[in-house]
């Protein structure tokens, strides 16, 4: 499941899952879910992702950094992802769309993931990946 | 904010430096603004108080809420002999954001007969919200033409006229831009995006100007009660994000290696005299160019909707101001001029009067300062006081009072605009959503703040503005 949660100016996104990896495909859906219903976007289109960093929490930076700048450059959203992580390196399909304006009605544009209230962690029995995204 | 452990300075108020603090916070406000401010400004400012080579005091203005490293509304200044630091995190990702102000020549009744054409046509004619493009592409020499030029590079192509140089800062072009430093991806990212306006708090509006506080100022900056005035509010797109990205990230990953100790990630620095820095300067110096460039382009559409609709109208250039920058600016310290490295996050520059940078015939009244409003809500002109309070900087705009969470849960964007074209401000947007996230109530009473701005001594009020129509991505 993914969640939104309260920050002064911008938005913060949370993913929780059994798994690091549907922790982190959880995260891309609140990631999509600033701007449109995830669950309205449709698959026609997969783009592979590949990144890496020296730590799990900076994964997750770079991982919504990479979408947010495919989604930018290929003028897309996505609504579906299926994540493999392994020492510190992730390999992804993000599954979506071209923007429609008509039907998506994507309000804000996000900038980038940024490192406030980053959090990637195992807690009570799930893994949690967590930031503020600038939008 | 506890107010309980602060010192009043009579103008602000003290946050004494306490554990790694080098320097102390001054918060430029009244008590009942500091005491509305979250606590996470406090925390966020005392952290920016920490970095090496910071001068005097972390400076806080009236409108700071929480943002990501440095609170928005943050201001602070590094002395490179004194190993100081530049900080992608204290610029953030909307590099040179910042607001221009036109001032038309026609009444605002003389719109009034034609605003929902107007409105129509300035939505169809500026691309606005996710997924829009510009009508503008720019090969790779050309790209790094414009990162070098800025507005200059854009008046060179078309886009405007000299005159409008001399009405904003760094005369339209940043110099020291290295478009070597900005990584490929920034570029691709920006491929599509010039001349587009963005969306979240970005916004084109016309004006009425409703009150004149200062007429000295008005006169000087050529506003009168009654007139039409557009103003335009977005940064450097695409690329400016993508920079902000790339060098926080390098910044992180090389702290330890320069022996900086981070309090928080997101204040990612590099020491002023070191490649890392170096290489970040140039690239936020061209991402600088590119938020100007592109304002002039808006601009330069916004000019050919007029010329349509209003013959009568001439749009001239009040002023364009960036306010998320670094700039290396000359301040006197212990009696003497020095070169700071001033990061203002979301802050105003505010050259007091007589400031050699301004324009001849804005010299004697001091720079103007333009702070936005939230579609619902005045804007303000001010016009800087100060030659040294704050290292001459000012609030940028209402400040949010809160999330868009909330007020996606207080607001539907649709009753919104319904309920503002009641009053006759006509909302234009692709997105109902986006506006309800920027609900008017969503911000702070933006009276309060330019009040507060004035009591600080950081800039005088000239004139309020109210909006009549309002162009959102």
């Amino acid at each position: 499941m993914f969640e939104h949660f309260a920050h002064g100016a911008d938005i913060g996104i949370r993913g929780r899952s059994e798994t690091l990896d549907r922790a982190f495909a959880e995260a891309g859906r609140a990631l999509t879910a600033v701007m449109t219903d995830p669950d309205r976007v449709r698959a026609t289109t997969a783009v592979p992702i590949h990144c890496s960093a020296p730590d799990d929490e900076l994964l997750l930076v770079e991982w919504l950094n990479t979408l947010i700048y495919e989604m930018a450059t290929r003028h897309m959203v996505f609504g579906r992802f299926e994540v493999r992580i392994a020492d510190h390196g992730l390999v992804a399909t993000a599954w979506g769309e071209p923007v429609d304006v008509g039907r998506h009605q994507p309000a804000v544009e996000p900038k980038g993931a940024t490192m406030t209230a980053l959090r990637v962690a195992h807690e009570s029995g799930a893994w949690l990946a967590q930031t503020v995204l600038d939008v | 904010m506890n107010t309980s452990d602060l010192i009043d300075r009579d103008t602000s108020w003290e946050i004494p430096r306490t554990g790694a603090m080098r320097v102390p916070v001054q918060l430029h406000a009244g008590e009942a603004l500091v005491r509305d401010m979250d606590d996470k400004v406090r925390e966020q400012a005392c952290n920016v108080a920490t970095l090496p080579g910071i001068v005097e005091a972390v400076h806080v203005m009236p409108d700071a809420h929480w943002g990501y490293g440095f609170p928005i509304g943050g201001v602070a200044a590094f002395d490179p002999a004194a190993g100081g630091v530049v900080s992608a995190g204290g610029v953030g990702f909307d590099i040179s954001c910042g607001v221009r102000c036109l001032l038309t020549g026609v009444r605002a009744e003389d719109i009034a007969s034609i605003d929902a054409r107007l409105a129509d046509a300035l939505f169809a004619a500026i691309p606005a919200g996710v997924g829009s493009t510009g009508s503008l592409r720019l090969r790779e020499g050309e790209l790094d033409a414009m990162l070098t030029g800025g507005a200059r590079w854009a008046v060179g192509h078309g886009f405007g006229t000299p005159a409008d140089l001399e009405r904003i800062e760094e005369h339209g072009q940043m110099l020291h831009a290295k478009p070597s430093a900005v990584s490929e991806r920034a570029k691709r990212r920006q491929r599509d995006e010039m001349g587009t306006l963005g969306s979240g708090n970005h916004y084109l509006e016309v004006d009425r100007v409703v009150e004149v506080c200062a007429e000295d100022a008005a006169a000087a900056f050529g506003l009168r009660r009654g007139d039409a005035v557009v103003l335009i509010h977005c940064g450097s797109r695409g690329l400016g994000h993508q920079i902000g990205t790339d060098y926080l990230r390098d910044m992180v990953v090389a702290a330890a290696g320069y022996g900086i100790k981070l309090p928080d990630r997101e204040l990612a620095c590099a020491p002023i005299d070191s490649e890392l820095g170096r290489s970040y300067l140039g690239a936020m110096r061209a991402a600088t160019n590119c938020a100007l460039a592109n304002r002039q382009i808006l601009m330069h559409l916004v000019r050919g909707v007029f010329a349509d609709l209003v013959p009568a109208a001439h749009l001239a250039l009040l002023f364009d101001v960036s306010h998320n920058t670094c700039k290396v600016e000359d301040h006197v310290v212990d009696g003497a001029p020095r070169p700071l490295y001033v990061h203002r996050k979301g802050a105003t520059r505010a050259f007091g009067p007589g400031h050699p940078e301004l324009p001849q015939e804005l010299r004697a009244v001091g720079q103007p300062v333009i702070i936005g409003g939230s579609m619902g809500t005045a804007s303000y002109i001010l016009a800087g006081m100060s030659a040294d309070r704050a290292w001459s900087s000012a609030c940028h705009g209402a400040g949010r009072a809160m999330s868009r969470h909330e007020a996606v849960r207080r607001w539907r964007g649709r009753e919104l605009v319904a309920e503002l074209a009641n009053r006759r401000i006509l909302i234009r947007s692709p997105s109902p959503r986006g506006v309800a996230e920027e609900a008017p109530g969503a911000y702070k009473e933006i009276g309060a703040v330019v009040d507060a701005a004035e009591a600080a001594g950081l800039a005088r009020k000239v004139a309020r503005l109210e909006p009549m129509i309002v162009v959102k991505g």
